[in-house]
């Protein structure tokens, strides 16, 4: 068992899989990570599991120190991450060392950061689910964010491969601005018509410094409702765009209360989730209302996308040059040499191979 | 409760069957039997069935199941079901010690009402409440049926601590805690017994459709059942029954 430990925590770093499946009929919030299409990605890279744990950070990233060697990618919100100080590639498989450590800054795009470690971090399932739900202080590390000082087990693979890559193709762009499509409903009848087009209105709506795991609020046009804005408790979903009295809009996250008794004029579209987690406050959304055939036909491409990656991902290959280890010279040939000898160690297929390379002539 | 069961889509990978626009015992027993029937028939595509009060949120991956299939299947299931099978009832004792620090606004609730402390642990025990849901925080259930001769509106300001197990009231509901959180509810006493158990399968000791009985019990016996808790040795006492039992 080797051992990360978070020398400082960042903002709001904590444990995520892709929560509680199965569980929201006895109340229990389902909670995971925020942006699915990063956390998935990461996993691809190290060569986990799709569904094993990863570390989300938000806003400030953490800095870890590794007991043991491994292999890491860092996906999601772009911050800088640094491995001893010298600048990493994001979307990317690198191989840590014993004693290596990992940092992460400030956001540069986005707001979400991913890690990933080739292995099964070594934390308790609550619900068939690594993932922490902070509010009841559920899963994850002792049911918190991560702190100083804390440190996580984990169960390394016995294969690395590091070089691992995310062809920039598919490398999302986060943007602060963003169209993201809706299906209206389930409850688009307690709006008048004047509601709806408030709520689909061009200029949007600008997220407030209230946003979280748990939801969003927004600000902008009032959307009216005919009457009443409470409902009878039902079924609420990640996605879902209640609205209270207020007439302002709520996007329930990865965090909301399974049931609510407010009406929701929407739901966001699953494939657009990623985008609106990866927003923070003063980002700005505009809602485009769409079919549900046309939502399903765009689900399917999304899943279509990532199973081109996953495969692009496990054919990916970049030669990496690390420090130089001693190696041993091949036999002398006749060549004269023009460049200086330079000591390599190229990773192929997760082998290394010592290499002496040198211009010739 | 509408005629004909409202299919309504919650984004691309949900759709809510709505019953009808009320709270009822009624809706609540259909959509317990198609709950139970579509779990029973393990559609292949069906993720999670999230019940509520007069509604049933079927989760979906569409990948899996055709949207027209899904309706397709889930009105044969509920139009095998609809009709209702007698279920046999099942009556939950909750073991609750009123008064003093563990409900400290019973006599609130006794005043506001015009009654002795009393008779509010007598009404309070008097009636069996159907859990209709289960929702808000892990655990948590909703019941129905409480008299109102002990309604009492929430707190004006919400207490930041209440512990786990507190049995309250707010407004004409009556609830209990299963973890220690904020509330305004007014609270009447507290049950010793775990309502969540995150290490437990299922993780909650309810389930929408039973019916919780309160029972006054002493402080002797609340720290008797406090230690028996502690070592996962207690078990609530429930009654089965066709429908005598229940005080309604």
């Amino acid at each position: 068992m080797s051992s990360i430990k978070i020398l400082k925590a960042g903002f709001f770093t904590t444990v995520q899989d892709l929560g509680r499946q199965g569980y929201q009929r006895f109340g229990m919030p389902v909670a995971g990570v925020m942006d699915n299409f990063s956390y998935r990605v990461a996993n691809f890279l190290v060569g986990n599991n799709e569904s094993e744990a990863v570390l989300e950070a938000t806003f400030l990233g953490p800095e870890l120190e590794f007991s043991g060697e491994m292999v890491i990618a860092v996906t999601g919100a772009n911050m800088k991450p640094k491995l001893n100080g010298k600048a990493i590639p994001m979307w990317e498989s690198v191989k840590v060392n014993k004693g290596d450590k990992l940092a992460l800054g400030g956001i540069f795009n986005g707001i979400r950061s991913y890690i990933a470690f080739s292995g099964e971090l070594d934390i308790e399932l609550v619900n068939n689910s690594k993932s922490t739900y902070a509010k009841s202080g559920i899963g994850g590390f002792k049911g918190r964010k991560l702190l100083d000082n804390d440190e996580l087990n984990i169960k390394v693979s016995n294969n690395l491969f590091p070089g691992k890559y995310l062809d920039a193709k598919f490398i999302p762009e986060f943007k602060k601005k963003n169209t993201i499509r809706v299906i209206l409903g389930p409850q688009d009848d307690y709006f008048t018509e004047e509601g709806i087009n408030s709520f689909l209105n061009i200029n949007g709506y600008k997220i407030t410094k209230e946003a979280d795991r748990m939801g969003y609020r927004l600000e902008g046009e009032i959307i009216k409702h005919k009457e009443k804005a409470d409902i009878i408790s039902d079924g609420a979903l990640f996605g879902s765009v209640q609205v209270p009295a207020n007439g302002s809009p709520i996007i329930l996250m990865a965090d909301r209360q399974t049931a609510g008794g407010y009406t929701k004029i929407a739901t966001v579209i699953s494939s657009d989730l990623p985008k609106v987690s990866q927003m923070g406050s003063d980002n700005e959304i505009v809602f485009e209302s769409i079919s549900l055939e046309e939502a399903h036909k765009i689900y399917r491409e999304y899943e279509k996308k990532l199973l081109e990656i996953k495969e692009q991902i496990s054919n990916a290959q970049r030669v990496q040059e690390t420090p130089a280890v001693p190696a041993t010279p091949v036999e002398k040939v006749n060549y004269i040499s023009v460049g200086p000898l330079r000591k390599m160690n190229v990773v192929v297929n997760g082998i290394s191979y010592a290499v002496d390379l040198q211009e010739v002539k | 409760m509408y005629d004909k069961i409202k299919y309504l889509p919650a984004g691309d990978k949900a759709v809510v069957m709505e019953f009808g626009n009320e709270i009822s015992k009624n809706i609540n027993a259909k959509i317990r039997n198609l709950v139970k029937a579509a779990d029973e028939a393990k559609i292949v595509g069906i993720e999670e069935i999230l019940p509520t009060y007069r509604s049933v949120q079927i989760m979906y991956d569409p990948l899996k199941i055709e949207y027209s299939e899904l309706i397709r299947n889930l009105e044969l299931l509920s139009s095998k079901t609809v009709e209702g099978q007698k279920e046999k009832i099942k009556i939950i004792e909750i073991p609750t010690l009123y008064g003093k620090e563990f409900g400290p606004d019973i006599n609130f609730v006794a005043e506001h009402n015009k009654l002795t402390t009393d008779d509010v642990i007598k009404i309070h025990t008097g009636t069996d409440y159907l859990v209709y849901m289960l929702g808000f925080t892990p655990g948590f259930s909703y019941l129905g049926g409480m008299s109102e001769s002990i309604a009492t509106p929430r707190l004006a300001s919400p207490r930041t601590k209440i512990p786990a197990g507190s049995v309250g009231i707010a407004g004409s509901q009556t609830g209990m805690y299963p973890s220690e959180t904020p509330g305004g509810w007014q609270l009447i006493g507290r049950t010793p017994v775990k309502l969540y158990d995150p290490k437990k399968e299922p993780p909650v000791l309810l389930s929408a459709g039973d019916y919780v009985r309160y029972v006054s019990i002493t402080e002797e016996e609340y720290n008797e059942i406090s230690k028996q808790v502690q070592e996962d040795k207690y078990r609530v006492n429930v009654i089965i029954s066709e429908g005598g039992e229940l005080r309604e």
